[in-house]
């Protein structure tokens, strides 16, 4: 049955630099990279290939022993240019000079209509589309020997400068929908489709046959894939769901038709400090600097792979994450302010209303540095968490519960329902500045691994 | 601003690992951070951007909310001694003793207790912590105006140490650092801290002939005692010197008492910043005077004395329960912090506060005990709360 759901909580983010409706004139991205750290739940990954290999798209990277189905692929063929590791070898990227031309490895179309769950299974995995199904509990691969009760796609992102995907997917249609026809095969559940209910619709979504459509409206967090399995059908203790977005859906659908890892996509460049801001046309993992360099408007910036409330800072020869089809680029906040804790102004964005804070009068788009605005502090104002949080959730209690290393009440407070993503407006609202995000992951690990 | 940073980054070696007042680095820090916000940034996974808001932005909206109290009690504290010696004044006599009588306690509440928490942050290497902003102010505002200022400084101090530092500092306090001080000095010194002579400073002067220095809620309570209607009583007193306590005048906190708390109107006020700025729950503040009301309404219906009898309403503008309802009650830290909980709170605070007043001769204010009483159950009523939320989320697994 499908749903509508209203949200109330939550805040909007209306951040300058926002992507128009095209494609900006951008060079394209020379070199590509798959980074281990982009997927939670590796545990011990294992590289198949060396520096100087040349490899296809769609050829296996690494593995993860512990799940060693998953094939982690190339995005592109080339030449394996660099096998970068920091600190006690950890892997951290694995580098590719493109191909003028791309070639790609092939997997064998799959027909959908004869096929069974696990031969479907092993083909999407050995595929390097499986990536994309994400495990709730935990926000971790899912693993290929599980049955999840439903799978949740958020089909719509609500995010600060997030992507459009009716912009982004078009032309995807009939992709999307044999990605769907695949995911049905997943599950004895339902597939759940979530859309905007508070704008029309793109075409792709609103045609895809075999799910269940719901509509959701409000403020982000209304977008997040989370938020909207609360409303759904929600995480227990022992349940199992998948979610993906609605461009892995895509990245398997191709997998399907014509048997390749197609990792071509379209990326928001977005962010205040951009002077050209708009779409480009690239494959997952693209290096940035064809897309910033050259086209920044002030030397000292932040280069952002994602949104700013979930993303991850990357340099300026960095590599868009796996899961990400966004860049952001805001200035840098490394410079004191005096007495900037008690200076008025409307164009410092904040949720509050403190004396001083006249940003809710304002409302216009946002120009927000990366400064902190203060220092770390334990929790003290109250009330505020649960102003963002638009599921029935108390999250002081959960964050204290994982502070305090909690495993019954982090268990029965609804760490099964959250990841950060869920949590990012909590701390971007928190006066008492607590990284609350990396508290959540510290607390599922405890949870998963203990 | 430029030369105050070259400043603080020529001393800055000195506070740095191997100088020479490195144990004082928190110190050192807690002051550049007033004077600029700090440099800090984001990590690099997570949010990337932060709320400009802050805890020194959040706690200097409550001291802002208590200025017109603080303001107004100044006045007060100079036109109760006008009255009480049986002198004229012009406003600018008043408000000049006023701030004369006043000013040191404040002074000495804000320095004893930085002091107090300076010595904690060098020795427990924590941060300078914002939260003293408000508990200096408070301390002041609760205290008697003619308190000798050793005890305020005796106050400040038991209540830094013992009711926040012996717990961790700001945020992990259990009772109301403000009204812990209070509390203090009400069972250390009940004969200076009670009694009709503390609240009204007459200096060298002799008392004006009928006048009495009894606040409302004494009255009320004489007069309880005496069987005459509590209203009249409170009508007639100090009559004579045109300062009677009329509910127009409670209301406007012409009334003796401690110095921040006699005025109902400027705790209105306040609480109007601390609502819109959504820095205090509105459903304690709602909850504090809304539970004293029906609270009264009750003794009303049950009267058997002549307090129980009281029209409900004056119960919200004697004494210090609005004072108390809108700045103590609502400290977030020792309040309840679930939803729910603060209206059970707020309510109960109302609630406690009359039933101290009106049942309990030994404690003729309410509100203060009624405060400390709920800071203690504000975690029972939050265990409640969330053990609601945990049985939810277990039913909806078993549906």
């Amino acid at each position: 049955m499908s749903k509508i759901v209203k949200l109330k909580k939550g805040f909007d983010i209306n951040l300058a630099g926002k992507a128009a409706q095209e494609f900006a004139d951008l060079a394209a991205a020379q070199t590509f990279a798959i980074k281990p750290t982009d997927f939670l739940g590796i545990q011990r990954p294992k590289v198949l290939v060396n520096e100087g290999d040349t490899v296809k798209a769609g050829t296996p990277i690494l593995f993860d022993k512990a799940m060693d189905q998953v094939m982690y692929v190339a995005p592109v063929s080339g030449e394996i240019v660099e096998v970068k590791r920091g600190e006690k070898r950890k892997l951290l990227e694995i580098r590719i000079l493109a191909d003028k031309e791309i070639s790609y490895e092939d997997h064998g179309k799959i027909n959908l209509s004869s096929v069974d769950r696990d031969t479907l299974k092993s083909k999407l995995a050995a595929g390097g589309v499986w990536p994309h199904l994400i495990q709730r509990p935990y926000g971790v691969v899912a693993n290929p020997a599980e049955t999840p009760k439903a799978i949740f796609i958020s089909a719509f992102d609500t995010n600060p400068l997030a992507p459009d995907y009716g912009f982004t997917l078009q032309g995807e249609e009939s992709y999307f929908q044999a990605g769907l026809d695949a995911l049905v095969k997943l599950t004895d559940g339902k597939v759940h489709l979530n859309v905007d209910g508070s704008k029309s619709v793109p075409g792709i979504f609103s045609n895809a046959k075999g799910v269940v459509i719901n509509k959701f409206s409000g403020p982000h967090p209304a977008g997040n894939v989370g938020v909207q399995i609360h409303h759904l059908d929600p995480i227990n203790k022992g349940d199992l769901a998948w979610t993906i977005s609605p461009f892995g859906v895509v990245q398997i659908g191709k997998l399907v038709v014509n048997g390749v890892f197609d990792a071509s996509k379209v990326v928001a460049v977005t962010g205040s400090e951009l002077t050209k801001t708009g779409y480009v046309k690239t494959l997952g993992g693209a290096s940035v600097t064809s897309f910033v360099k050259g086209n920044l408007n002030s030397g000292h910036v932040r280069v952002i792979s994602g949104n700013v409330l979930t993303g991850e800072k990357i340099s300026l020869e960095g590599y868009l994450g796996f899961y990400h089809s966004q860049i952001t680029v805001i200035p840098e906040g490394d410079q004191e302010e005096f007495l900037g804790w008690l200076k008025p102004s409307a164009k410092k964005l904040s949720f509050h209303k403190a004396i001083g804070l006249f940003s809710f009068l304002n409302k216009g788009e946002f120009k927000v540095d990366t400064n902190t605005h203060g220092e770390e502090r334990p929790f003290v104002v109250t009330g505020v968490f649960e102003k963002v949080l638009p599921m029935d959730i108390l999250p002081t209690y959960l964050f204290k519960a994982i502070i305090a290393e909690d495993f019954d009440e982090m268990e029965e407070l609804g760490l099964y329902e959250i990841i950060e993503e869920d949590v990012a407006l909590c701390e971007f609202v928190d006066p008492s500045k607590n990284e609350l995000q990396e508290l959540v992951r510290s607390g599922i690990e405890l949870l998963m691994y203990s | 601003m430029k030369a105050l940073q070259n400043l603080f980054d020529s001393i800055k070696p000195n506070f740095e690992k191997g100088g020479k007042w490195e144990k004082f680095y928190t110190l050192y820090e807690g002051h550049r951070t007033i004077v600029f916000a700090p440099d800090l940034v984001t990590k690099s996974k997570g949010a990337q951007i932060k709320d400009a808001a802050d805890l020194k932005r959040v706690m200097i909206t409550v001291v802002l909310a208590m200025i017109p109290a603080l303001l107004f009690g100044i006045l007060n504290v100079g036109e109760q001694h006008f009255l009480a010696v049986g002198e004229s004044a012009t406003f600018l006599d008043k408000a000049l003793f006023g701030l004369i009588s006043v000013l040191p306690i404040l002074i000495v509440s804000y320095a004893i207790g930085l002091a107090t928490e300076f010595v904690f942050c060098v020795v427990r290497n924590h941060p300078v912590s914002e939260g003293f902003l408000v508990s200096g102010m408070l301390i002041a505002l609760v205290m008697p105006p003619h308190v000798p200022l050793w005890q305020v400084a005796l106050a400040t101090i038991f209540a830094v140490v013992i009711g926040k530092e012996v717990f961790g500092g700001t945020g992990m306090n259990i009772l109301n650092v403000a009204m812990t001080a209070r509390a203090f000095l009400y069972f250390a010194y009940p004969a200076q801290i009670s009694g009709d002579q503390v609240w009204t400073w007459l200096g060298d002067k002799a008392a004006v002939d009928g006048f009495s220095g009894a606040t409302a809620l004494g009255v009320a309570y004489n007069a309880s005692a005496e069987g005459t209607p509590v209203v009249d009583a409170l009508a007639s007193h100090n009559a004579g010197l045109g300062a009677d306590f009329s509910f127009m005048n409670m209301f406007m906190g012409w009334i003796p008492g401690s110095i921040g708390e006699t005025s109902t109107l400027m705790a209105l006020i306040g609480a109007v910043i601390l609502v819109y700025t959504g820095v205090a729950s509105w459903k304690i503040i709602v909850g504090g005077f809304g539970g004293a009301y029906a609270m009264g309404m009750l003794m009303n219906v049950l009267a058997v004395n002549e307090y129980m009898a009281m029209p409900a309403h004056y119960h919200l503008v004697m004494g210090g329960l609005a004072f108390g309802v809108v700045f103590m009650a609502t400290d977030p830290v020792s309040a309840a912090q679930t939803e729910t909980g603060k209206w059970i709170y707020g309510i109960l605070i109302g609630v406690m506060t009359v039933v101290i007043r009106v049942t309990n001769p030994a404690y003729p204010e309410g509100i203060m005990l009624a405060v400390l009483l709920m800071n203690v159950f504000a975690p029972l009523i939050d265990y409640y709360v969330v053990k609601a939320n945990k049985t939810r989320r277990l039913q909806r697994a078993t549906v």
